[in-house]
């Protein structure tokens, strides 16, 4: 016998993890319930973040689409109070600032309201707005027909109608070989067109658009425009947006409200953010939930398994070795809800992206958030068990049967 | 080399070494109402190398020297020296580096894990060595063999005997060969063949030089053992050495 000292107790890395996971093998159902606590916490934010990273990036899709260079013009009020009118060669005036690429307008026709036929009482409006469209307008907003056609100068001409998506739905047609008619004004009108729904000009999803020049000779359109639409180049915008009030309305450039589409795009994704923190808080609150779960298997493993740490500590298991066991088990156990979680959260962004046609956004930081959420919950909840697990005397967990 | 010679050369040997457990005055009183004296005032002193069986009726304090003697508990006064170690003066990690290399324990209700195979059962009696997991399960392997249970090696200890159940157990405490093994009624919760067959494997375990305390309050398990200390209320009552081993 020699009194130097002996090496210390040493359990290899490898077999802490080995020994908290047999823990967990022991109850393997408990294991899976107080798992499935976490599992939904994790989930719901993995959901969460994923959806509405999803919906940004296709919104950002859309806007790399269609352009951020996109302005409106559209006529305020004046000083008195009375509706402002845009002058009617103000669409030639913007045409002539120089990173203009195009210009297009429409004019609302006041008081003229569009029916299936002709028996249907007037005062029973659709809310479908009448608008004479320029014939470059399409190009200019970036829409596309769904089906037949565009006006084009010749149609333009006659009581032809394309109607907006909107538009189309609530009169209940889809035909446009020319057999539909429906009754404008005081005139038969042949719909030649349906559009897609147009993202950057939604008011244009609830218009039948006719030509400019049936517009004037039948229904007493006068020739100013209700919105000027213009593009230019990306990096002029700015300027472009600076000088259009003073180029419009020379004399009452305060009675010119201009506005960016793609802003009120990218504003809606925002606002969909308050939302997402709500329901994050909401997934934070299940997180917690399961976390107190986790805390409480750990309690009773550690009550149930009190020989089993006395057995421990006889072989040689130094305090510290007890609470990094429990310690493991209980992070093990949160991870084990974590991975299910972010499976499962994942799942449920691709499927409510992929029903929207949206593009599947997962972003990594939102994985290794959840990865160290869990840890971070596992430990906590842990914390408590693994030290009272530690602090147990080996005699007391001995003499316990 | 004739036995006398071997013997004499063994007692030599032993009284010049450091002896595995010194205690002097030992005291252990559990407080409460009234306080009970577990341990009062015990002197022992055992060599290595010794077989030694400690008895006495229950409540006589048997299970709380043996607690001592494992380092598991600590005495409220007295010298207890394990192993060349004054206890009193290391702290969890000295104390359970002495637990995990120097001493083995055998428990009366065997405390195996019910999950895991009697190999993976020997086994954990290295895990807090820092041994790697195969080297373990060789060494358990060895030991398994040395307690005749090799073809029981990947059963769970519910499909095993009492018996074999407790010569696992024993393979435990041994597989890091440890100097003093400890043995708190060992057969305790034994029909007595199988009994029998644990104490012979114990005793087999001297030839090793391993020392080991044997505790019980079975007179006929401790005649058979070359010394026998008796306790009686926290005392040593006496302390024999049998001529016959
Ligand atoms: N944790 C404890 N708290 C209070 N008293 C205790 C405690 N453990 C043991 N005792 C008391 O100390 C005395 C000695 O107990 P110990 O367990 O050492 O006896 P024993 O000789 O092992 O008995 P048995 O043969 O029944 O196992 C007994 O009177 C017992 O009641
Ligand atoms: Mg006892």
């Amino acid at each position: 016998m020699n009194a130097s000292t002996p090496a210390p107790s040493r359990l290899l890395p490898r077999d802490t993890l080995r020994v908290a996971f047999s823990g967990l093998r022991t109850r393997p159902l408990r294991a899976v319930l107080s798992a499935l606590g976490i599992a939904v916490g994790i989930a719901a934010m993995v959901a969460v973040l994923g959806i509405s990273a999803s919906s940004r990036e296709q919104v950002n899709e859309q806007l790399r689409q269609l352009g951020t260079n996109l302005l409106t013009v559209t006529p305020g009020q004046q000083l008195l109070g009375g509706d402002a009118k845009l002058p009617e060669d103000s669409v030639d005036m913007v045409a002539r600032i120089g990173p203009v690429r195009a210009v297009s307008a429409i004019g609302t026709v006041a008081d003229a309201s569009v029916y299936r036929n002709q028996h249907i009482p007037e005062q029973q409006t659709n809310g479908l707005a009448v608008n004479a469209a320029r014939t470059d307008l399409l190009d200019t907003v970036s829409g596309t027909v769904a089906s037949g056609r565009w006006l084009d100068d010749a149609l333009a001409a006659y009581p032809t109608v394309v109607l907006g998506a909107d538009a189309a739905e609530r009169l209940g047609i889809s035909q446009t070989d020319g057999s539909v008619q429906v009754w404008l004004g005081s005139e038969w009108f042949t719909v030649i067109g349906i559009l897609d729904p147009i993202p950057l000009a939604p008011e244009l999803n609830s218009s039948v658009l006719i030509g400019w020049r049936v517009a004037e000779d039948l229904l007493g359109l006068d020739g100013s425009p209700t919105t000027i639409y213009e593009r230019s180049i990306e990096s002029a915008v700015k300027d472009v947006r600076a000088v259009l009030p003073a180029t419009v309305n020379p004399d009452a450039p305060e009675e010119v409200v201009v506005s960016r589409p793609s802003d009120a795009l990218a504003a809606q994704a925002a606002a969909n953010e308050t939302l997402t923190a709500l329901l994050l808080a909401l997934g934070g609150v299940a997180l917690l939930v399961g976390g107190i779960g986790v805390a409480n298997t750990m309690v009773i493993a550690v009550l149930e398994r009190r020989s089993a740490i006395g057995l421990r500590r006889a072989l040689g298991a130094t305090r510290a070795h007890i609470r990094r066991q429990f310690l493991g088990e209980s992070v093990l156990l949160a991870g084990l809800g974590g991975i299910g979680g972010a499976v499962l959260g994942g799942i449920a962004t691709a499927a409510f992206a992929s029903s929207r046609d949206w593009p599947v956004a997962l972003p990594l930081w939102v994985l290794g958030g959840a990865a160290a959420a869990t840890i971070f919950v596992g430990a906590i909840a842990g914390a408590y068990p693994a030290t009272r697990a530690a602090r147990m005397s080996p005699t007391a967990a001995l003499s316990t049967v | 080399m004739s036995a006398p010679t071997q013997a004499a050369v063994t007692d030599a040997r032993a009284a010049a070494a450091e002896p595995v457990v010194l205690l002097d005055d030992v005291r252990r009183v559990y407080p409460g109402y009234p306080p009970v004296r577990a341990l009062d005032g015990v002197s022992l002193r055992i060599d290595p190398g010794e077989l030694v069986g400690i008895v006495g009726p229950s409540g006589s304090g048997k299970t709380t020297m043996l607690n001592i003697l494992g380092t598991l508990d600590r005495a409220d006064a007295g010298l207890v020296r394990i192993d060349g170690h004054d206890v009193s003066k290391l702290n969890d990690r000295r104390l359970s580096a002495i637990r995990s290399r120097r001493i083995g324990f055998v428990f009366q209700q065997f405390f195996l894990v019910p999950e895991v195979s009697a190999l993976e059962n020997v086994a954990d009696g290295l895990l807090y060595t820092g041994m790697r997991q195969r080297q373990r399960r060789a060494r358990a392997r060895e030991m398994l063999e040395r307690v005749g249970l090799a073809d029981r090696a990947h059963h769970k200890p519910n499909e095993l005997s009492g018996g074999q159940r407790q010569r696992v157990a024993v393979a435990r405490a041994l597989v890091g060969r440890p100097p003093l093994l400890l043995a708190d009624e060992p057969t305790g919760a034994l029909d007595s063949v199988s009994g029998a067959a644990v104490l012979e494997l114990l005793h087999d375990l001297r030839d090793t030089g391993t020392t080991i305390v044997i505790i019980t309050h079975d007179r006929a398990v401790a005649d058979e053992l070359p010394r026998q200390v008796h306790l009686l209320d926290g005392k040593i009552e006496s302390d024999q050495r049998s001529e016959q081993t």
